[in-house]
């Protein structure tokens, strides 16, 4: 990518993208194929810009794939680049599920259906787990994280607090435990 | 229309809470649309969470067949705007003030502190579906046995999650 003015990308070459992206990215895991995609592929962003967009998505409420998509999209074309993004990320999978929905709503009962979703729920149940794993490996720093993590884990799954009363008192106290200290006594 | 009013503020709400990806909000939207509001059963969400897997694209997008379910193609339309958009313009105008806040030590500390919070609202998420979905000692292999090959192997989830709907036809139809 040149340093001064990459060229200008086009609304539609950004939906197609997008578009592609959201119609092919099977198995969760859309940062991976993102990252394919606009980095290495298409140049769209360097690996900088990819991590600074990756680093706000999931900072920020939402889907980390649907937050990237308007970061990159706003990034590339403004706010109509943000909502080609979008779109293009959220069409295929919504027409898709939206189809399999009405199937499942007219043969949902019949015992071949549920055996086959009985055993897609607990694919995705050991699926949910390993990401959940792996992301838990990288993302734990140290036994106070470890700590943070299994309180707010058990917050919600034994104590059933609701998310927000979870994430209004853990959150707060998770982001003064981490607070800003000076590394060195200021110097007055 | 009330209906389409519940859903809209359930979706909208849930759409700003998702702090972590969506897998962050599973327990309580199961809460709202199971227990609370009635629109599914807990084996239904659990189905629509799987139909969800078999889809490219975001997780999460099976929040439109809940709102079919309710209300109809009103309320599928409802649903996917209510859960996506909130938290879009919030990620939109943020991200644009984002870089003004780069030499601020408090994005650290709150990136930081909100980074095990994430984990253990996913480990609440697959505490949600397991209940569910985990209850018999075959669903339980299958899930382990998935665990197992994903935690060693690198290999597309799309497969496991093929293989298991047709091992499941085979195996788990009860009678």
């Amino acid at each position: 990518m040149s340093e001064t003015s990459p060229a200008p990308v086009g609304l539609g070459a950004i939906f197609q993208n997008f578009l592609f992206i959201g119609a092919t990215s099977f198995g969760g895991g859309v940062v991976a194929y993102l990252h394919e995609n606009l980095v290495t592929q298409r140049g769209w962003l360097d690996e900088e810009e990819f991590l600074s967009a990756l680093e706000i998505s999931q900072t920020l409420p939402g889907l980390n794939a649907i937050n990237m998509s308007i970061i990159v999209g706003d990034r590339l074309r403004g706010s109509a680049g943000a909502v080609a993004a979008f779109l293009g990320m959220t069409l295929p999978g919504t027409l898709i599920i939206f189809f399999l929905g009405v199937l499942y709503g007219a043969h949902g009962e019949t015992p071949l259906v549920n055996a086959a979703l009985d055993g897609v729920g607990a694919a995705a149940t050991g699926l949910l787990l390993s990401v959940t794993l792996q992301l838990g490996r990288k993302e734990l720093g140290g036994a106070l994280d470890v700590v943070l993590a299994i309180a707010t884990c058990v917050a919600v799954a034994v104590l059933k607090l609701s998310l927000l009363t979870v994430l209004f008192t853990i959150g707060p106290l998770a982001i003064w435990i981490y607070r800003p200290r000076p590394s060195k006594p200021p110097q007055a | 229309m009330s209906k389409l009013l519940d859903l809209i503020g359930v979706f909208s709400l849930l759409s700003i809470l998702a702090v972590g990806g969506g897998v962050a909000v599973l327990p309580q939207m199961k809460h709202e649309t199971v227990t609370e509001h009635q629109w599914l059963t807990p084996d239904q969400f659990v189905d629509l969470y799987s139909l969800g897997q078999m889809a490219p694209g975001p997780n999460m997008m099976m929040v439109t067949v809940i709102g079919y379910r309710v209300a109809g193609v009103a309320g599928a339309l409802a649903v996917t705007l209510a859960f996506f958009v909130p938290a879009s313009l919030l990620t939109f105008a943020t991200s644009r003030v984002w870089t003004r806040f780069a030499g601020s030590p408090w994005r650290l500390s709150v990136q930081r502190g909100l980074a095990p919070v994430s984990i253990g609202l996913m480990g609440a998420g697959v505490v949600a579906i397991a209940e569910v979905a985990t209850r018999t000692v075959a669903t339980i292999a299958i899930a382990a046995l998935v665990l197992a090959i994903l935690l060693r192997y690198r290999i597309n989830p799309a497969w496991i999650i093929l293989a298991s709907g047709v091992v499941g036809a085979v195996t788990l139809q009860a009678g």
